[in-house]
């Protein structure tokens, strides 16, 4: 693999170009807004930075904090839908779809309500918590049948598991009316109103989870030719699947903690940067990670224009982006089915 | 082998086992108990005898009054919820032939909550009596866009139940927005009818139910044959002379029919169109005519229970009979598909 070939070239090429993007998303989302700052004030704000200029201020406070959890969620997002799809075998595997999100929402509406917790640390074990169950009473209802993991299957069982921790979520909401309307556009997802202090201690987890993926690749490639060949091969697929699932629920954890049920960033990006490096994770996984922060950049930008003078919640951008293509895949995958 | 009665007429003829027919009293009877039950408790305790005695006060008396305005209506109406939702969820399973489909995952039961959360936003001034003729149209709305997107040289149930879960996150999404968008309190008042209650029913809505659910009912008794006919599977069903196209788009608009005016007057509840006629298939048959009676009247129960633990239970409080609903529901329903192995 040292020896590059055209192919790779065009790979490398194309991780370049997806830097880039992400870059100019990223001072996008910090300079515009109902505010916008000039350019030349964001460059000044990071070398000369003075705490008596309102555009300084502004983008310490609000906008800096909002394009770093943009991009560290839908990085996350974007890599726990990739090694979704690729466990289950299902295209449309995502951790919306499959109500990770929904029991990580529940489990921290209940620990808010009841044992008033508030820290971002706290949340992040709360929400591990809740997607982790979440998914492992998806995944144990959907590879019950007769024919083991059926991916419609899976996906019912997560629309009915999403369904039941949506129900208790507004049961517990209803009941204890007080935080309805703060906890109301962190359930619909959010990228706002979290400091940048309280963030920074999580991104380490992340970037952890995404370099163990990245470093699990080669292993994943053979995953994907089957089971029987991966054991044949020699490798440990129990082990494998258990190291993904993990990995899988944690990013998505992590991410529900931080920004809210933002969906359909982990089912749209893996097909799309599928169709340009084929099946290979060593190329997948970082481009979907660069590209999933760089959609959830621009929808996060998009938010702020939508519905003036409000800003609508990112997550209804996303699903308004997403369902389309969801429907479409099923069409695709279901022609004759 | 069970013991089996035969009706045979000039053209039909219906066997139905004698351990199903027991079943079905039974539940007759449970449903009569619950709503007695349901009629005696609340605020004021009445025993047997004392509601008895208010049935029958003079027409003025508070004993009256609290039974047949304030306790009747809403039992009736969380019954008939409970019994079209139960209904539309066996035959969407049924069409879909797979236990887990029912009107809140396919997105019917998100259309109707979509449009009634847009009419609280925004069209609220116009007087709450059209809340349920928005949710109605949300969810014909709905339907159709599931049908029409899952329409490639006919309807598979498989394309169906992922278009429908896709519409609904769509669905989902729309009313998200409204909600974060709109003052706190329409979100409120927005959120507790998304939980679905039947708080303050009266007279006037069981009324306006009855047609519906009847409709309903007698249209999917008279597709009974059908319905077990397409079960067997797509060509057994044409070859058994069933037209299973026109079918499923005559069981999609039954089901709409009969669960877009219960959500509309009770709110968006859930999981009862999903388990209801998991407990009636193992009570009775598989056969849909001896599976529409019973999942009618588990749905009813399920509902006038989640409805009586609502306002007995907190006291003051009175909580919407959708949280018990979930509450009973949702573990039932993990406990179902385990079981099952579906």
């Amino acid at each position: 693999m040292l020896i590059p070939n055209q192919a790779s070239g065009r790979r490398v090429g194309l991780l370049l170009l997806s830097v880039w993007v992400l870059l100019v998303s990223f001072i996008s989302s910090v300079a515009f807004g109902q505010y916008a700052v000039p350019l030349s004030s964001v460059w000044q704000s990071v070398w000369h930075y003075d705490p008596h200029s309102i555009d300084h201020v502004i983008l310490h406070t609000i906008r800096l904090s909002r394009a770093v959890v943009a991009t560290v969620v839908g990085a996350a997002l974007a890599v726990s839908g990739v090694l979704m799809q690729t466990l289950t075998r299902n295209p449309l595997a995502s951790p919306a779809i499959f109500g990770v999100n929904a029991g990580a929402v529940f489990f921290i509406v209940l620990f808010t309500q009841c044992f008033a917790v508030s820290a971002l640390s706290d949340y992040l074990w709360i929400a591990f918590l809740g997607a982790a169950l979440a998914g492992a009473l998806v995944y144990g209802l959907g590879s019950m049948g007769h024919d083991g993991l059926s991916p419609v299957r899976m996906v019912l069982a997560g629309a009915a598991i999403t369904a039941m921790f949506v129900a208790f979520t507004q049961g517990l909401l209803v009941i204890g009316q007080e935080g309805l309307d703060s906890v109301l556009f962190w359930i619909a997802g959010s990228v706002s109103g979290r400091e940048l202090e309280s963030v920074l201690p999580v991104i380490p987890y992340v970037a952890l989870g995404l370099g163990v993926a990245l470093w699990l690749s080669p292993h994943i490639n053979i995953l994907l030719s089957g089971d029987d060949i991966a054991k044949g091969l020699g490798q440990n697929t129990v082990l494998l699947k258990v190291a993904l699932s993990i990995l899988i629920i944690g990013l998505a954890g992590a991410s529900v903690a931080m920004a809210g049920n933002i969906g359909f960033i982990g089912l749209v990006i893996p097909h799309m940067a599928r169709a340009w490096v084929g099946h290979d994770h060593k190329w997948l996984l970082p481009l979907s990670a660069l590209w999933g922060a760089s959609l959830l950049l621009l929808s996060d930008l998009i938010s702020r224009f939508v519905w003036l003078p409000q800003e609508v919640p990112i997550g209804v951008i996303t699903a308004l982006i997403g369902t389309p293509f969801f429907i479409y895949l099923a069409r695709k995958g279901h022609q004759h089915g | 082998m069970a013991k089996q009665w035969v009706v045979r007429q000039r053209g039909w003829s219906f066997s139905v086992a004698r351990s199903a027919l027991v079943s079905l009293a039974w539940l007759a009877l449970i449903t009569l108990l619950v709503v007695l039950a349901s009629l005696m408790s609340g605020d004021t305790l009445f025993s047997p005898t004392a509601l008895r005695d208010a049935v029958f006060a003079p027409a003025d008396s508070p004993e009256r009054f609290i039974v047949e305005t304030l306790r009747l209506p809403r039992t009736l109406m969380a019954a008939m919820v409970g019994a079209a939702l139960a209904l539309s969820g066996l035959i969407l399973q049924s069409m879909i032939r797979n236990p887990l489909a029912s009107p809140d995952i396919i997105g019917i039961t998100s259309g109707a909550s979509a449009a009634a959360v847009a009419f609280l936003s925004f069209f609220v001034g116009w007087g709450m009596a059209w809340l349920p003729w928005f949710a109605m149209v949300g969810a014909a709305i709905a339907a159709w866009a599931i049908y029409a997107l899952a329409w490639c040289q006919g309807v598979t149930p498989m394309r169906l139940i992922l278009v429908g879960i896709g519409v609904s996150a769509a669905m989902g999404a729309v009313t998200t927005l409204l909600i974060s968008m709109s003052s706190t309190a329409t979100s409120i008042t927005a959120y507790i009818w998304l939980t679905g209650s039947v708080y303050g029913a009266d007279w006037q809505d069981v009324y306006a139910l009855v047609p519906w659910l009847l409709t309903g009912v007698i249209l999917s008794a008279c597709l009974a044959r059908r319905i077990n006919a397409q079960e067997l599977g797509d060509s057994l069903a044409t070859g058994l002379g069933v037209s299973v196209q026109r079918l499923r788009l005559v069981l999609l608009g039954v089901s709409v029919l009969l669960a877009a005016p219960a959500v509309a007057y009770a709110g968006a509840v859930g999981f009862v169109g999903l388990i209801a006629p998991h407990i009636a298939r193992r009570l009775v048959s598989r056969s849909f005519a001896l599976l529409l009676p019973a999942t009618v009247m588990i749905g009813a129960n399920l509902m006038m229970l989640a409805d009586l633990m609502g306002r007995t239970l907190f006291q003051p409080l009175d909580i919407p009979a959708g949280v018990f609903v979930s509450a009973i529901g949702a573990p039932f329903f993990i406990y179902l598909l385990y079981r099952q192995r579906f």
